[in-house]
């Protein structure tokens, strides 16, 4: 295990998750909250309990602390150890510690070097938005760059499984413990992110999820990258929240071009037409920002469809989604069935809600 | 009204099965006269009770799952079911009987059917035409946690039915239940032939050994089966009944061997259509 963290940064941490359930109301304006000195942060949260806060401040045992970090198996590292992540020096208030399920090294490896991209979203993402986050997923980290996102569910979750499925390593900023997969749905994307990349929060193992700790888990999210991309977000997205503090920070942000009509793409829509974000139409727009245009080129990974399966593959990205719409466009039921399957196998179609396919972009 | 006429495409009843069937009606008092001929058909509410569906009281009646035995059992709307009769069910399906203990006595019945099983895409019916699904992200994962699970992985076809166009309801039927029960009996005929001197019957009784033992693939069938294991797409379980659905089609299709083309057909019978349960993984 990698113990990085000095005393003092491992007491401030140990304090926010001590007044994890204080910090709610405070939620509107958690950015100055978090950055607050920790005296100052016991008196405006600690009330009537604040001389008992101090007093437990002042003695509490950091070995303990230590030890319950070492059992839940991570790793920690503090703002005043070279390991740590640079780029979130760019915050008003860089978490102290950032503790690592998946080893240290490999948060090094994957931050450090390359330059990181964020893929944000909606959760209840539309089957376009999880097609897109997927393919940028797998896009960017065949190209070696690093997909950090958030877990969620929605477009979070396919940008993680984009990078995973191609076999690369992926990074998930977790608004609770980093051991702790949040939503619990999700704990088997948490295992193979923790298999393969990392998983990482500001948040000391035993800690409960509150809800200040999404907005402070975005302003991570976009420190942590060189860009951040949103695929799909509502009017009142937290992804919103993540490009604006990724603009902050003077991060260039990206928005994915959504249906006008979909409200799950109305806030994404909105920052490409107020040009607070360019437009990404796919993974190398985002390799051409970062890295100059067409320094780096996508690779596709996977193999190209063979050739008798190929007018199966255009009448389904002509808009015949189904197996009747396919058999009506002359495809018999039989072959049509064999031909769909040996195309989902090869990841080259999805079936999506309804038995509706869906070509992998 | 697709579930309804499954019956009719069954192979006739043999004479034991015939007198089983009648017996079990003679007791829940559905009995008329003579010997019950046509395979059974329940389609219990979605309200019906655990014991309503697998039987109980006292004295111990059969219940819906019984009186289907040797036929059909049609549960529409089955999220709506109750978790607890959904439940009920799993024994009966993987033992083809219950055993329900009264004081000094246990009786068994059995349990012997098809289940067949409607359910809408989401509560609205719309998920995934266009935008017009209108259901709450609570409602989505309540409605798919119901389905989901082990009851789910124990069906061999999941089969996701569209409305059919103004011209296909109006235009002549594409194929007749006799056409049908005559391809049926064709492939149960093979399947008897093949698996004579083995405990199972036909296709859907073969256990694990028999499938080892009696169904071959052909080498490309082989190598998509193991592809589709090794990607994810198949769990253990589901590897299997992928082996006994691709069987079963070779045998309809007249095929000795499973080909490339049945067992992609079987996997494509299977896969779920669910956007998240990929992103689960």
């Amino acid at each position: 295990m990698n113990e990085r963290a000095c005393d003092a940064c491992m007491a401030r941490s140990w304090l926010f998750g001590h007044l994890a359930g204080h910090l709610d109301k405070a939620r509107s304006r958690i950015e100055q909250v978090l950055a607050l000195e920790e005296d100052a942060l016991i008196v405006a949260i600690g009330g009537r309990e604040t001389a008992r806060l101090e007093r437990e401040f002042e003695t509490v045992d950091l070995d303990a602390v230590r030890s319950r970090v070492l059992a839940a198996g991570l790793d920690s590292v503090c703002g005043c150890d070279p390991a740590y992540p640079p780029r979130l020096r760019a915050l008003d208030a860089p978490p102290a510690v950032l503790y690592v399920a998946g080893g240290l090294e490999r948060v090094v490896d994957l931050l450090f070097e390359e330059q990181p991209v964020a893929i944000v979203g909606s959760r209840r993402a539309t089957a376009y938005g999880l097609d897109v986050a997927r393919s940028l997923g797998r896009g960017l980290a065949v190209a070696g760059v690093t997909v950090v996102s958030g877990m969620a569910h929605g477009i979070d979750s396919a940008a993680h499984a984009g990078a995973l499925d191609a076999g690369m390593p992926t990074v998930a900023v977790l608004p609770g413990p980093a051991d702790r997969p949040y939503p619990a749905g999700k704990r088997g994307l948490h295992r193979r992110i923790v298999a393969q990349g990392a998983a990482v929060s500001e948040i000391p193992p035993g800690t409960s999820v509150w809800r200040w700790m999404f907005p402070a888990r975005n302003r991570i999210i976009a420190a942590l990258a060189a860009m951040t991309v949103v695929v799909e977000a509502g009017e009142r997205s937290g992804s919103l929240v993540t490009a604006r503090l990724a603009r902050g920070i003077g991060r260039p942000v990206g928005a994915v071009p959504g249906r006008v009509t979909t409200p799950q793409a109305k806030g994404s829509t909105a920052l490409l037409a107020s040009g607070l974000a360019q437009a990404v139409r796919g993974p190398q727009d985002v390799l051409d920002q970062l890295f100059g245009s067409g320094v780096r080129q996508v690779v596709d990974p996977r193999r190209e469809p063979p050739a008798e399966l190929r007018p199966l593959l255009e009448a389904i990205a002509e808009g015949h989604e189904t197996g009747a719409a396919l058999a009506r466009a002359g495809f018999a039921p039989e072959q049509g069935l064999a031909a769909l399957a040996a195309l989902e196998l090869e990841g080259f179609v999805h079936r999506g809600a309804g038995g509706r396919f869906r070509v992998a972009p | 009204m697709l579930a309804r006429r499954i019956p009719s495409i069954l192979p006739a009843m043999s004479r034991t099965e015939a007198i089983e069937v009648t017996r079990i009606h003679s007791i829940a008092g559905l009995h008329a006269s003579g010997l019950v001929q046509a395979r059974p058909f329940r389609a219990p509410h979605h309200t019906i009770s655990p014991s309503g569906l697998v039987g109980g009281g006292a004295p111990p009646r059969p219940g819906e799952a019984t009186l289907a035995n040797h036929g059909v059992l049609f549960l529409d709307e089955l999220a709506e079911f109750q978790r607890s009769t959904l439940d009920a069910l799993r024994q009966p399906l993987e033992d083809g009987c219950v055993t329900i203990v009264r004081g000094q006595r246990a009786l068994v019945f059995p349990t012997r059917f098809m289940l067949v099983a409607a359910t809408n895409p989401c509560p609205c019916g719309f998920a995934g035409v266009g935008d017009r699904c209108r259901c709450g992200e609570a409602d989505l994962r309540r409605h798919s946690r119901r389905l989901s699970g082990p009851l789910l992985d124990r069906m061999d076809l999941l089969i996701n039915v569209e409305r059919p166009t103004e011209q296909e309801l109006r235009g002549p039927a594409q194929t007749s239940s006799a056409r049908a029960r005559e391809r049926v009996a064709h492939a149960r005929e093979r399947q008897r032939f093949r698996l004579a001197g083995c405990a199972a019957r036909c296709n859907g009784e073969m256990d694990a050994r028999v499938v080892r033992r009696h169904v071959t693939l052909e080498e490309a069938a082989e190598r998509a089966l193991a592809r589709a294991y090794t990607v994810g797409a198949l769990s253990a379980r589901g590897r299997h009944r992928v082996l006994r659905v691709a069987q079963t089609i070779a045998d309809l299709a007249g095929h000795g061997r499973v080909t490339h083309a049945d067992l992609l057909t079987a996997l494509s019978l299977r896969q779920r259509g669910d956007a998240d349960a990929t992103l689960a993984a």
